[in-house]
């Protein structure tokens, strides 16, 4: 398939010699106005990566930070069409970061699965990743996707074992997402040791570079990722930043982005400063 | 409609009915769910575990279950002759625990030290609990704060056997939000746990399972029918929550081509007002809990809160066979309201002496349409999937029942 802004993102990340930070923000939260303005911010304040999240009523995979900030962009008026023009609207101003839709398959298949790899590659999407789509079920949207020109990032898990994960890598392209725990978002934190270790079972079967995600809440943690993967995703902690700064009404209140971004800024010092540490 | 030479051969190796089906879970749960598969074929075609079934489904459950004639009910309604398959009379009250002695059976012989389970009206959570009681393994029960609150006997029940019930406030606070709890749940302890689902539906190989589990009721129907009446029944009814009683009733004379099938939802306050639970009768495809299948949902492919008077059938979709039965014609599907249900709650324990539950009331109110129009000739069964004991307190709420 074609190289894709995700390819050389990796590219100039491996050549500047240090680890990548991806980003996780729900589209639509808390509202619309705000999600557009901390898009527009995360690539200055550090963010080589971005994960949309599309808002989904049942989010299986997702522990209450990310439950939450999904209830919060719906009650906005969020939907399909509306992450799409948030994606629309981000390119017009940044042609470079890669932006990665993740969420659950039934918004995208009610939208229709061409129609949705149609607008999505109009609007600049660049990766798809679907929780609830393993490769079990590839006829659906990867395989199609691929053909659209968009990567289908798999996750792979703790238990994901080795007969199943060639299987897995196979059809994989972008990069590989290593699922850190055996949990939901927002929940438990691996110990780096066994990320090492699954990164290393990892790299034996794939070339793709592989980032880790799912607990991963401090820049320190995610210093520790990028010491042994290729990037670190940090999520729930980035949305816990949007509910800290709520009103009683739930309405951004003034700081908002700012401390959403500001804590990005920290994420990606954290993932800079560790390679140089590493190496120095 | 074109006829099918077969409808019992499903689901496909993918678990597809159909278009309907599937395994659509996150990559965590995708090893252990081909696992479960792998240790039900085997135990399909090991003749021990059979006997270890049949063990436990005579002398615990106390099957087979009686096929009653409701004979004031058919004078009452003057047509049909109306039969009741009694799954109310099972150990704990439903058809619920047929499914779990399986699965918990199973369960066992996967080397698995904790069960978690949804539930909705409660009856699959007592099951649940009674089962790892019996089997001596821990069990968590996942129930909607509002079920709670509307089955309260239930939640007693399963606290005194031993279950840890956690109250799942999110979303509705119904059967929905506790299956995804209760998924939650399971990602975070693959290694230990086993997730015991209470109805046909979820990622394969669940609604095979639970359905195969459940064909005991239309087994033995079909020979107790053959001993009463010498001959197969013209139609048969069930409510559909998920809809495992209604599969497990059905699901052995699908090729039988003179038998007609009627599966009814629950319409809650009328479908015109959106506040039922008929995915059906009103829903589209869509893609929820491992399977893809009939949901109520908006037009964006957010789910719908669903709602019924019953907790049982409270749910937003519906088993992946049905909504491949719907597409094809070979089962009808119907929905009755709470207050047809109820009244017929009130039918059936006056005539009968009978107090059946909330769930089942929408398939009696369903007998009590159709019945005068079929004739006298025609040989009905009716699944009474549970009695009402747990909810005696929303009857009488509504009703207006005095102590
Ligand atoms: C007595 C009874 N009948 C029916 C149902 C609906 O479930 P299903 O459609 O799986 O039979 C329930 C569910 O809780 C129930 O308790």
């Amino acid at each position: 398939m074609p190289v894709t802004r995700i390819d050389r993102r990796f590219a100039a990340l491996r050549r500047e010699n240090r680890g990548g930070l991806v980003v996780f923000v729900t589209a639509g939260d808390p509202d619309p106005r705000t999600s557009a303005e901390i898009l527009r911010g995360l690539p200055a304040a550090g963010a080589d990566f971005i994960e949309l999240g599309m808002p989904f009523s049942d989010p299986m995979a997702d522990g209450p930070a990310i439950q939450m900030s999904s209830q919060r962009a719906l009650k906005g008026g969020a939907t399909m069409k509306t992450t799409l023009e948030l994606v629309a609207d981000f390119r017009q101003r940044d042609g470079e970061t890669p932006i990665i839709l993740m969420g659950y398959y039934n918004p995208v298949y009610i939208f229709g699965v061409d129609a949705f790899l149609n607008e999505a590659k109009a609007a600049g999407v660049d990766g798809l990743i679907i929780v609830d789509l393993p490769p079990e079920e590839e006829n659906e949207i990867c395989l199609p996707s691929r053909m659209a020109g968009i990567n289908f990032i798999y996750l792979t898990a703790p238990t994901t074992d080795e007969i199943r994960l060639p299987r897995v890598v196979e059809k994989a392209s972008g990069f590989v997402y290593y699922v850190s725990i055996t949990g939901i978002t927002g929940t438990a934190s691996a110990r780096i040791e066994d990320v090492r270790k699954a990164v290393e079972r990892l790299r034996r079967h794939t070339d793709l570079p592989i980032a880790v995600g799912f607990g991963i809440k401090t820049p320190e943690q995610a210093a520790g990722v990028v010491a042994v993967a290729d990037a670190a995703v940090v999520g729930s902690a980035l949305v816990g930043k949007v509910t800290e700064n709520l009103d009683e009404d739930g309405k951004a209140r003034p700081g908002l982005t700012n401390a959403v971004l500001g804590f990005t800024a920290e994420l990606a010092k954290g993932v800079r400063d560790a390679r140089l540490k590493g190496a120095a | 409609m074109e006829q099918l030479s077969t409808y019992r051969a499903g689901p496909d190796d993918s678990g597809r009915f159909g278009i309907y089906g599937g395994r659509f879970v996150a990559e965590t749960l995708m090893p252990l769910i081909l696992d479960v598969e792998r240790t039900y074929k085997e135990a399909r075609n090991d003749a021990a575990f059979a006997a270890e079934m049949d063990y436990y489904l005579s002398t615990y459950v106390g099957r087979p279950s009686p096929l009653f004639f409701a004979e004031r009910l058919t004078r009452h309604l003057g047509g049909a002759k109306i039969y009741f398959k009694r799954e109310d009379l099972n150990h704990t009250g439903a058809h619920k625990i047929n499914n779990c002695i399986g699965q918990g059976l199973l369960a066992r012989r996967m080397g698995k030290t904790r069960i978690i389970a949804e539930t909705g009206a409660g009856q699959h959570g007592v099951a649940t609990a009674t089962v790892c009681a019996l089997f001596d393994i821990p069990c968590v029960i996942y129930m909607g704060s509002k079920d709670i609150d509307r089955q309260a006997p239930n939640v007693f029940r399963m606290k005194m056997l031993g279950a840890e019930v956690k109250p799942v406030t999110a979303g509705s606070g119904t059967l929905k939000d506790s299956l995804n709890e209760a998924l939650r749940d399971w990602v975070a302890n693959v290694e230990t746990t086993y997730y015991l689902i209470g109805t046909s539906a979820g990622p394969h190989p669940y609604p095979a399972m639970v359905r195969d589990f459940q064909c005991v009721i239309g087994d033995e129907v079909r020979e107790q029918i053959t001993g009463a009446e010498g001959r197969l029944p013209d139609t048969l009814v069930a409510c559909i929550g998920g809809g495992s009683n209604a599969i497990g009733l059905f699901h052995p004379f699908l090729d039988e081509k003179n038998v007609r099938f009627v599966a009814v939802e629950a319409a809650g306050k009328g479908i015109e007002t959106g506040r039922h639970a008929a995915s059906l009768s009103a829903g589209s495809p869509g893609v929820l809990h491992g399977n893809r299948t009939y949901l109520l949902q908006d037009s964006d492919g957010q789910i719908e809160e669903a709602h019924s008077i019953s907790a049982g059938l409270d749910y937003p979709g519906i088993g992946p066979e049905h909504s491949w039965l719907h597409d094809t014609g070979r089962v009808e599907y119907v929905s009755i309201t709470d207050a047809e249900a109820l009244e017929a709650f009130h039918l059936c324990t006056r005539l009968e002496g009978i107090i059946p539950a909330l769930e089942s009331a929408h398939a009696i109110a369903q007998v009590g349409k159709m019945a005068g129009a079929l004739g006298a000739g025609n040989l009905l069964v009716m699944n009474l999937s549970g009695r009402g004991d747990k909810d005696l307190d929303t009857v009488a709420r509504v009703s207006g029942v005095g102590p």
